[in-house]
């Protein structure tokens, strides 16, 4: 169960990421909604989840956008497996750790896939820096609202279900 | 069950995962050779594997020839072991050989020079007492050996005979303590008695207390014993001591190492004149002593 809700969860960011990205100027989107998908599993199903999930949503970024298949595969996974290994080991569930999580997360990321595509001399990035650290905030933006939405989910779902129910 | 399995070795998935997409860039990326990296890596590793699997083959091959090489030098080693025995056992038989021929030789030049009758004769057997300085001669009275012939060396007089068989000899050492010589100072021409102390010295006695003696004068034969020819070499002072004004010990060396005589000549005659071998012509006569 936990693994599908976990595929489903990237396979929507994948979706969104893909479209999404036409309506943005220049064709491009600061926000990695794939990531913020892994981070997420990784927080809620642990290392070897997040681990693989990052894998996995990785290889399929990787197929669709990269020219080299597993750079993106390879950085997911690495994300993956420390921030469920951190979900494990410390409580990430109160708003700013998470948003720590969610930063820190971007950055290893950008760190790993930038330093990967540029120590194998196969791209370099301009203006790096810039581009993590708005990254970074959008992803936290976007994990952050994510996180509160599906936490808030069962409760809406209960409450719209005790309004429906015929008043005696 | 398997995937829990799988997520209690998070560490081995980890690293499986990482290295999986390690392998997959590497069969994408190039290197600036233009060679794919996976391919690179690849024949990297295997060719560090074929060059430690070589070395270790060749470093096996060099031990093992090592190993072939140690025997066959062993076995070199032991032959020639054999061989050095054999060779030193040789040599010695040729240094005894030469040796032997070396005392002949000399002894030869002494009979030669000698103006005396003479027959050459071989120690085979030292005394048999040590209270009487004697050895034994291989030949007697059947060769003409007689009794007070003295017996000499090249390099002096050696004693005299005392007891001639028909096959063999008794010697008197000229050191033995009853032997005496008359002999005189080469350098001064000071008479005197050579007499034997039984030990490896002799004493010079009877010598005038006027007479000149110095270390290292060489004392000769006078002849006036009868027995010894005159101007054979007894040995040299040693050392000498003077009492109230008199000669009190007077040592001299002999000049002939007793105790290393192989071949020594019998004076059978002690007469000069024509040299004659008595061992063949006068076998059975005894020698002319002057008296």
């Amino acid at each position: 169960m936990r693994a599908a809700g976990a595929l489903i969860a990237i396979a929507l960011a994948l979706a969104l990421q893909t479209t999404l990205a036409r309506f943005v100027v220049g064709g491009s989107t600061p926000i990695d909604l794939v990531l913020v998908a892994v981070v997420y599993v990784a927080l809620t199903s642990g290392a070897a989840s997040g681990m693989l999930a990052g894998s996995v949503a990785g290889l399929i970024q990787d197929a669709l956008a990269s020219d080299i298949i597993g750079i993106g595969g390879l950085a997911k996974s690495i994300v993956g497996f420390f921030v469920g290994a951190i979900g494990q080991q410390f409580i990430v569930t109160a708003a700013i750790p998470r948003l720590f999580v969610f930063m820190a997360a971007t950055a290893v990321h950008a760190l790993l896939f930038q330093g990967l595509y540029a120590g194998l001399g196969l791209r370099t990035f301009s203006s790096p820096w810039a581009a993590v650290v708005t990254q970074a905030l959008g992803n936290t933006v976007v994990g952050m609202v994510a996180f509160a939405t599906v936490e808030s989910l069962p409760g809406a779902l209960e409450r719209r279900r005790m309004s429906r129910r015929p008043k005696v | 069950m398997a995937l829990l399995d799988i997520r209690q070795r998070v560490g081995w998935l980890f690293m499986t995962v990482t290295i999986a997409h390690l392998i997959l860039i590497s069969a994408q990326v190039t290197t600036r050779r233009g060679v794919p990296l996976l391919e690179e890596a690849i024949f990297g590793a295997v060719a560090e594997v074929q060059r430690v699997a070589t070395g270790g083959i060749g470093e096996a091959r060099g031990v093992w020839q090592n190993y072939l090489n140690l025997r066959q030098i062993s076995r070199e080693n032991e032959d020639l072991k054999q061989r050095l025995s054999q060779l030193e056992v040789a040599l010695q038989q040729e240094r005894a050989l030469a040796g032997q021929t070396r005392v002949l030789q000399q002894v030869l030049q002494l009979k030669t020079e000698t103006p005396f009758s003479t027959t050459p004769a071989a120690v085979i057997a030292s005394g048999a007492s040590p209270e009487f300085r004697t050895m034994t001669l291989d030949k007697g009275s059947s060769q003409g050996l007689a009794a007070d012939m003295a017996v000499i060396a090249p390099a002096g007089v050696v004693g005299r005979v005392i007891l001639p068989t028909p096959r063999a000899a008794k010697v008197q050492l000229i050191i033995d303590r009853n032997a005496a010589a008359a002999g005189l100072v080469e350098r001064t021409r000071a008479q005197g008695v050579v007499v034997g102390t039984g030990g490896d010295r002799m004493r010079f006695e009877y010598v005038a207390g006027t007479a000149d003696l110095k270390t290292g004068d060489r004392v000769v034969t006078s002849g006036m014993d009868g027995i010894y020819p005159k101007g054979f070499v007894l040995g040299q002072i040693e050392s000498i001591e003077r009492k109230a004004g008199e000669f009190s010990n007077v040592f001299i060396r002999p000049s002939v190492n007793l105790s290393a005589l192989e071949t020594v000549l019998v004076v059978t005659s002690a007469t000069e004149g024509p040299k004659t071998d008595t061992a063949v012509t006068r076998p059975q006569s005894a020698p002319a002593r002057p008296e």
